[in-house]
């Protein structure tokens, strides 16, 4: 189905391994995030079947494809999301570093922190200041932190909205543009300190100024972290990710077409449905 | 859009907004025959049937020896709300946040359907509950107060009779105003923007820190709105308050006491062998009732306009 | 280069890893049993007495067990654990009072009820007669009669405020409806006594007429606003498809719009209804009550179920609050019927939003 690439040079320069070799027997010493045959349910309705991934450290992934096809369920089953949807199932493995995120023993709260998530609409805490929202994560998962000011500075920085706002702390969070409200949202999921950044379409409800600068921003993030980024813009994936999935349906569940790096994919892949999607005929 | 309106519509609209001001016309009709006739009652006693605290009929033709005051009516009403409203607003947000979030789902719709219902039990069931079945526990708990913290003033009594005080009748008006106010809250809290609390427990919150961070910052003056709508209700209860307070016309800051205030029973009390004299004084008192009961229900209707999205 | 290839799963099935096991939930059922047990030997110990002793020793218990059990996890998972107890708790404690008051109803008003309690009345019959004699027929019909009038006057004045505030939206419309909102806080007793200075003392009598109207007072709010929430679910593309008959507006309003909401109309009269036949205030200062069946409203005293159940309450003996708390069952049966009947009728439009 998919090819085993060796050592290609992605987009940021990096030489990582392949994406889609989960051949190997659990337990898995892979760093990063893996799933191996996951699936997703709603009650009775099979919405993703089998997709099996692999999510390099400090690359961005993007997840491309017509929408309906599972790639915003899929994100939510790496962070333990999903389960909240009543009728909700899965089944599969999804490993962070090598550990089973729904084993038994595994806290949902602690696998949270580690993978965090940006949704698409910026929903910043209207009721809280910009200081305390990029702050909410600290307090809602009870972290002990001293440095606080610290922590605000450097995750608004890292958000690419510091300078921006360095003067109004206090203000309320909804007072910002939309472009602004989702850096904040970027900069409150930071606070915790996550190894994966999962991103629901975070700039669909943007304009093309605010879409660029976070497009920026990510690309700075993946120096420390891992980013998944779910898009429908194919001009955004190219130009964002190391790494592009595409997933397609046939009118059942969202299945997995074709993994590998931005510039394979784009240039020259395998499948020629991902041909054809890529070079815009259909979604 | 526009529409031309022909004849016959003008009539149709003309029917319908003289229809829709009946309510208003009503509530007009209401408030000026109150006035109206008791305004012999006003005139006579002035503000001291606000404050003073004696209700003396004399028989007909010694008018001159009528005293009308309602005092500690007023006070009691409130003092008896006041102690339904502190027991019935943690029970509603508790009530509201329990079926929202930590039900089973299953049963989910259950609870509110019974919620539901619960609001439609009548006032006078409410009442015969709470002399059949509550006033001992109320006694139970009264004894306790009385016993273990009743060097509080409030807490404190003269004589040892705990069946027909603010206290217990107070208990029982919680529960009557419990479902208004839980639906209220219930309601609102179900209106939480799915996403925010979605971002809670993605950035690793429990359940409580979703509630506390979200739901309860957002839905605060709905559960304001619904206090004041339970607050109205209990201004204005008649019955169960009737058959569970022992009125008394004097002034008293003693819950666990059966001695008691309250407007709106003390009409319905004296309403079957007043004299005319006395009827315009308790229809005096309908009026002030009205105004207090009024005050509180507009309020809480422009909190939930104001917090309401447009349709 | 080597295609790795990922066997797919051999028809993989749908698991749920984080929802509560089984056994996890039998035995969680299971402790609580125990602590239920150990409150009830804690009752027997400690001054604590009762039902509402048990109830607090019952919390101890599980307070005590949600400290211990949290002791080892951090602030954050003991903070969860024990608001969840206080919520739920909260929560129970908020439905037991009303559970209590359906249960006493049954246990208590089965006593006086028999087949001829339907059509007795209390012409012959004392309150303090023996079970099988009399009734509270005369009740539920005069009940029956004053609500009937209630609707005739309400059900039109409610519509039209409906239509106003929807079709027509003239300049009063902010008016009328703060107005109707502020009326549904009117207290009972002060619709009796309007109706009493007005009605009564005019007539020279109390009346059945007059308790009628006492219940309209109270009932138009409740009509009002419903006619008036049920009328805003019609879509406007219904109404633009009238007008593009070239209907006038008074067409499509009677035409197209009300017969698509005659059901939730009929919702929101039998709401009110279930809502006024409860009062017992306004119509202590209006109609007073009565032993015998009375059909004409304007003739004088009717009896009606709240002031029967409320004269059989203060008569004071055993058997006749026994025929209170009969009549108390018979009331609630009634708001239970025309509660299930406003549910059934209105469907979507009064059932209660389901969570997302």
């Amino acid at each position: 189905m998919s090819s085993n690439v060796s050592a290609v040079t992605t987009v940021t320069g990096k030489a990582e391994p392949n994406m889609t070799d989960t051949t190997s027997p659990a337990p898995s010493t892979f760093r990063g995030l893996e799933t191996r045959g996951a699936h997703a349910w709603f009650g009775k309705h099979h919405a993703l079947a089998d997709v099996s991934l692999r999510f390099p450290e400090k690359t961005v992934t993007g997840l491309i494809g017509p929408s309906g096809c599972g790639k915003s369920t899929f994100i939510r089953l790496l962070n333990r999301m999903h389960e909240f949807i009543p009728g909700a199932a899965m089944a599969g493995e999804v490993l962070l570093n090598g550990e089973d995120v729904y084993a038994s023993e595994q806290d949902p709260a602690m696998i949270r922190l580690k993978v965090g998530m940006v949704f698409q609409k910026p929903n910043p805490f209207p009721a809280m200041t910009i200081r305390e929202n990029v702050l909410a994560g600290i307090k809602l998962a009870h972290l002990k932190r001293d440095n606080h000011d610290d922590i605000v500075e450097q995750c608004l920085t890292r958000a690419g909205l510091w300078k921006e706002v360095k003067d109004r702390l206090d203000a309320s969070g909804g007072s910002l543009s939309g472009g602004q409200q989702q850096r904040l949202c970027i900069a409150r999921s930071l606070a915790v300190d996550p190894e994966v950044l999962l991103m629901d379409e975070p700039c669909s409800a943007l304009d093309p100024g605010s879409t660029l600068r976070i497009e920026e921003t990510i690309k700075e993030l993946a120096e420390k972290i891992t980013v998944v980024i779910v898009t429908h813009n194919m001009q955004q994936a190219s130009r964002v990710s190391d790494y592009c999935a595409f997933f397609l349906t046939d009118g059942g569940p969202g299945y997995l077409v074709e993994a590998d790096s931005t510039r394979k994919i784009f240039t020259n892949p395998v499948d020629p449905r991902t041909a054809d999607y890529v070079q815009g005929k259909f979604g | 859009m526009t529409v031309i309106y022909s004849r016959a519509d003008k009539v149709f609209r003309g029917i319908v907004t003289a229809g829709a001001l009946t309510s208003l016309i009503l509530l007009g009709l209401i408030a000026a025959f109150l006035i109206f006739r008791s305004a012999d009652t006003f005139r006579t006693f002035g503000f001291d049937f606000i404050t003073g605290a004696e209700w003396f009929s004399a028989g007909d033709g010694f008018e001159a020896d009528n005293v009308f005051s309602i005092g500690p009516m007023i006070v009691g009403s409130i003092v008896v709300a006041l102690i339904a409203m502190s027991m019935a607003i943690p029970l509603a947000i508790g009530g509201a946040l329990y079926i929202e979030f930590y039900a089973p789902r299953s049963i989910y719709r259950v609870l509110v359907s019974l919620l539901d219902l619960a609001a439609a039990i009548p006032s006078l069931i409410f009442g015969l509950w709470g002399i059949e079945v509550f006033t001992s526990i109320g006694v139970r708990w009264s004894t306790f107060l009385n016993d273990r913290l009743g060097f509080i003033p409030i807490f404190s009594v003269d004589f040892v009779n705990f069946g027909r005080s603010p206290f217990v009748a107070g208990c029982v008006l919680a529960a009557l105003v419990v479902p208004i106010t839980t639906s209220v809250a219930r309601e609102v809290y179900s209106r939480t923007p799915r996403d925010l609390v979605d971002t809670c427990y993605a950035l690793g919150g429990t359940k409580w820190g979703a509630i506390r961070t979200v739901v309860m910052p957002y839905g605060r003056s709905g559960v304001i709105a619904g206090a004041m709508l339970g607050l109205g209700r209990a201004l204005g209860e008649t019955v169960a308050i009737y058959l569970m307070l022992n009125l008394v016309f004097s002034y008293s800051y003693r819950i666990l006491d059966s001695a008691g205030g309250n407007v709106a029973s003390m009409i319905a009390l004296k309403f079957g062998e007043a004299t005319t004299k006395e009827i315009s004084a308790l229809i005096a008192a309908g009026l002030v009732l009205f105004i207090i009961t009024l005050i509180v229900n507009m309020i809480a209707s422009s909190i939930v306009q104001r917090t309401t999205p447009r349709a | 280069m080597t295609t790795a290839t990922v066997q797919p799963t051999a028809e993989a099935q749908p698991q749920r890893p984080w929802a509560v096991k089984r056994s996890t939930r039998m035995f969680s059922a299971g402790r609580l049993l125990a602590f239920a047990v150990a409150a009830f030997a804690i009752t027997l110990v400690t001054p604590l007495a009762n039902v509402d002793g048990w109830a607090i020793a019952f919390l101890l218990v599980n307070i005590v067990w949600n400290l211990g059990v949290t002791s080892k996890l951090g602030a954050k998972e003991r903070k969860d654990a024990l608001l969840r107890l206080t919520i739920t708790s909260l929560g129970m404690l908020a439905f037991i009072p009303w559970l209590s008051i359906f249960v006493s109803v049954l246990l208590k008003g089965y006593r006086a009820l028999y087949p001829g309690y339907f059509v007795g009345d209390m012409r012959v019959t004392t309150p303090d007669d023996e079970y099988n004699m009399g009734g509270a027929g005369h009740a539920i019909v005069g009940s029956l009669i004053m609500v009937a009038i209630a609707t005739v006057v309400t059900l039109p004045l409610g519509i039209l405020s409906g239509i106003y505030l929807t079709e027509v939206r003239g300049r009063l419309t902010f008016l009328v409806r703060f107005i109707v909102q502020s009326m549904a806080g009117v207290p009972s007793v002060v619709a009796g006594l309007f109706i009493f200075a007005t009605v009564v003392q005019s007539m020279g009598k109390y009346s059945g007429l007059a308790g009628g109207l006492a219940l309209a007072v109270l009932m138009l709010p409740t009509v009002s606003r419903t006619a008036e929430e049920v009328l805003k679910l019609v879509p406007d593309d219904l109404r633009n498809a009238g007008y593009a008959l070239g209907a006038r507006q008074w067409r499509t309003a009677l035409m197209v719009v009300l017969p698509t909401v005659r059901a939730g109309l009929i919702t929101a009269a039998i709401l009110g209804i279930a809502r006024v036949i409860g009062e017992t205030a306004p119509l202590l200062l209006t109609s007073l009550n009565t032993n015998g069946f009375v059909f004409n409203p304007f003739g004088g005293t009717v009896a009606s179920l709240p002031t029967y159940i409320f004269a059989m309450f203060v008569y004071g003996t055993e058997y006749s609050t026994a025929r209170a708390w009969t009549g108390s069952l018979v009331l609630l049966a009634f708001v239970l019927f025309f509660f299930l009947l406003a549910r059934r009728l209105g469907g979507r439009k009064t059932a209660v939003k389901t969570k997302k």
